[in-house]
């Protein structure tokens, strides 16, 4: 997940250049097959499931099962929740994976394992987690709601929460990754030029770390659009608060399996469209 | 292993014949005891001779205090049995035996999970209704809000959840609220019955409409209400032998004994009804 040596400046150098590409194609024909076959059967692995959902696609009921008010509720839901989601883990993220990687300081190591935690959790026990901390009778959700009256199960403002939740680890690894390949030397020299340590970062390092932030930001998206066990825990599911694309997905399962073929498409195409959408523009390196 | 899989070599069914040769050896290794164990004890009762080796039971979720208890009984009765138990969503279980999955006998929470395999053929026989459930509402202990009838739950400051309309409980509170005609919006559907008595349980939710042996299973968690409306809403629970079970004298003893006063009598202890 983290590419430490794929740092902005890399990275540019070995695909950006035209006869260099040419070249690592002439390459393929010496790739070893202990490497290839490998290669192909874990692509195949990740292509063919979907394949086969185009496939068993019911095409010809498609338009009528799209045209229903309620896909173009959660996936409006779906679009908007995770953007915030990601805005929300952006604005935490970015400063945590700086205080990762650039201060020392006791505890580090534990701190970092605290962050991936959320990673190796069951989304549905980070739900009830979230319930525990942030629920009615949660540990710090009873105050929200006796001094604030907020309450965030079942709300679209729980759904984000739960998303974020789960993001956030996505973008705080990668960032840091990225801030750890970035050399440390030009934050250096704009503090020899009289820079605060706040300035250094925001007119340097920011920009020198923008696209790992980007390709964070493209995870953490992705990883908050198609997020199932949480937000179902935490949030709940009613249509147009709640029920996001995913939760639409599996309760269509159960009753007719074509609708949540059909919605399973929907989202696919509008996730690849973003993220081919979004690597034009900011993730070149890929 | 490999060679189960290749005689009978549906491809489609990969997964489910794996767990099909296991339990064939299962029951090979578990029939041979049993017959050891007969000859050592060749003065046992004489019905019980003809049953042995594994029984394997696909049954509801709502079934698995009371049927773990049932299996316990069986196997004390008939020694050398063994009875293994799949536990899940009536749904996925009828999904899962008509696409091969190995089981002796299927239980169900509805008949209309029950008809998936009955129409697929792979029943044998007709299936027969061994116990009901009705809902009730499940409530915060000492029930703070004082809820007393479904319209009680109508009150817009209550955090009400139901199950989603796809799985038989919301099915059947959505047909208990339709009969009164009362119009209830909750907070959520959820996706299945444990999940709504579980927002009870932590106190997310006020009230979730659940089945009355959830509400018993779940102790002093939750308060049950009993509401009249839910006599418009009772689940049938029908039980069936499998055409394809392997050990059909098996198959049938057990149906038996969950028929029986004795079945009957742990069923109504967890807070079902009788047919």
């Amino acid at each position: 997940m983290t590419h430490p040596g794929k740092g902005p400046d890399g990275a540019a150098d070995t695909v950006r250049g035209g006869p260099r590409r040419r070249r690592v194609r002439a390459q393929v024909g010496g790739v070893p097959l202990p490497l290839l076959v490998p290669a192909l059967i874990g692509l195949a692995f990740l292509i063919v499931p979907l394949i086969a959902l185009l496939v068993r696609a019911p095409w010809r009921s498609l338009p009528e099962l799209l045209t229903s008010a309620e896909v173009w509720q959660a996936l409006r839901l779906s679009l908007v929740c995770a953007t915030a989601a990601t805005a929300v883990s952006m604005v935490v993220g970015v400063p945590l994976a700086w205080l990762l990687a650039r201060v020392e300081f006791p505890g580090r190591g534990l701190v970092r394992a605290l962050v991936t935690l959320p990673l190796v959790l069951p989304p549905v026990v980070g739900g009830v987690a979230l319930l525990m901390a942030l629920g009615r009778n949660g540990i710090v959700g009873r105050s929200l709601d006796s001094w604030f009256g907020v309450t965030l199960p079942f709300t679209t403002a729980g759904v984000v929460v739960a998303e974020a939740f789960v993001a956030l680890p996505f973008l705080v690894i990668t960032v840091e990754g990225t801030l750890r390949a970035a050399d440390p030397r030009y934050e250096e020299a704009a503090a020899t030029l009289g820079a605060s340590r706040f300035t250094a970062f925001r007119r340097v390092t920011l920009p020198l770390i923008a696209p790992g932030i980007a390709a964070g930001a493209v995870l953490a998206w992705a990883r908050a659009l198609g997020e199932f066990g949480a937000t179902i825990t935490f949030a709940g599911n009613f249509p147009g608060r709640t029920q996001t694309m995913p939760l639409a997905v599996y309760l269509a399962l159960q009753s007719d399996p074509e609708a949540a073929i059909a919605l399973s498409l929907v989202l696919l195409a509008v996730s690849v469209a973003v993220l081919a959408g979004l690597r034009d523009r900011w993730m070149t390196t890929g | 292993m490999t060679r189960t899989a290749r005689r009978t070599g549906r491809p489609t069914q990969v997964a489910a014949l794996g767990v099909g040769a296991l339990l064939a050896l299962s029951a090979c290794s578990s029939s041979d005891d049993s017959s050891s164990a007969d000859s050592d004890s060749s003065a046992s009762a004489s019905a019980s001779d003809k049953v042995s080796g594994t029984v394997t039971v696909f049954a509801a979720a709502s079934l698995k205090e009371s049927f773990t208890a049932l299996g316990k009984e069986f196997e004390k009765a008939h020694p050398g049995t063994k009875v293994t138990f799949s536990f899940g969503g009536s749904d996925s279980l009828a999904a899962s035996i008509t696409g091969g999955a190995p089981a002796d006998v299927f239980a169900s929470a509805s008949p209309k999970t029950m008809a998936i395999v009955t129409d697929a053929g792979d029943a044998s026989g007709t299936p027969t209704t061994f116990v009901r459930n009705q809902l009730e509402i499940a409530t915060l202990p000492g029930n703070p809000d004082k809820i007393a009838s479904l319209e009680d739950l109508t009150g817009s400051s209550l955090k009400v959840v139901l199950c989603d309309r796809t799985v038989p409980c919301g099915a059947a509170a959505q047909k208990a609220l339709d009969a009164s005609k009362l119009k209830l919006t909750p907070v959520s559907y959820e996706q299945d019955v444990k999940a709504a008595l579980t927002k009870v349980e932590l106190k997310e939710a006020d009230a979730a409409v659940v089945y009355k042996t959830d509400v018993h299973a779940a102790g002093d968690k939750v308060e049950g209400v009993e509401f009249p409306e839910s006599a418009d809403a009772v689940n049938d629970y029908p039980i069936v032998r499998l055409k394809d079970a392997r050990n059909a004298e098996a198959a049938e003893a057990f149906i038996a004994l969950v028929r029986s006063a004795e079945g009957q009598k742990v069923l109504t202890g967890a807070g079902f009804l009788q047919p």
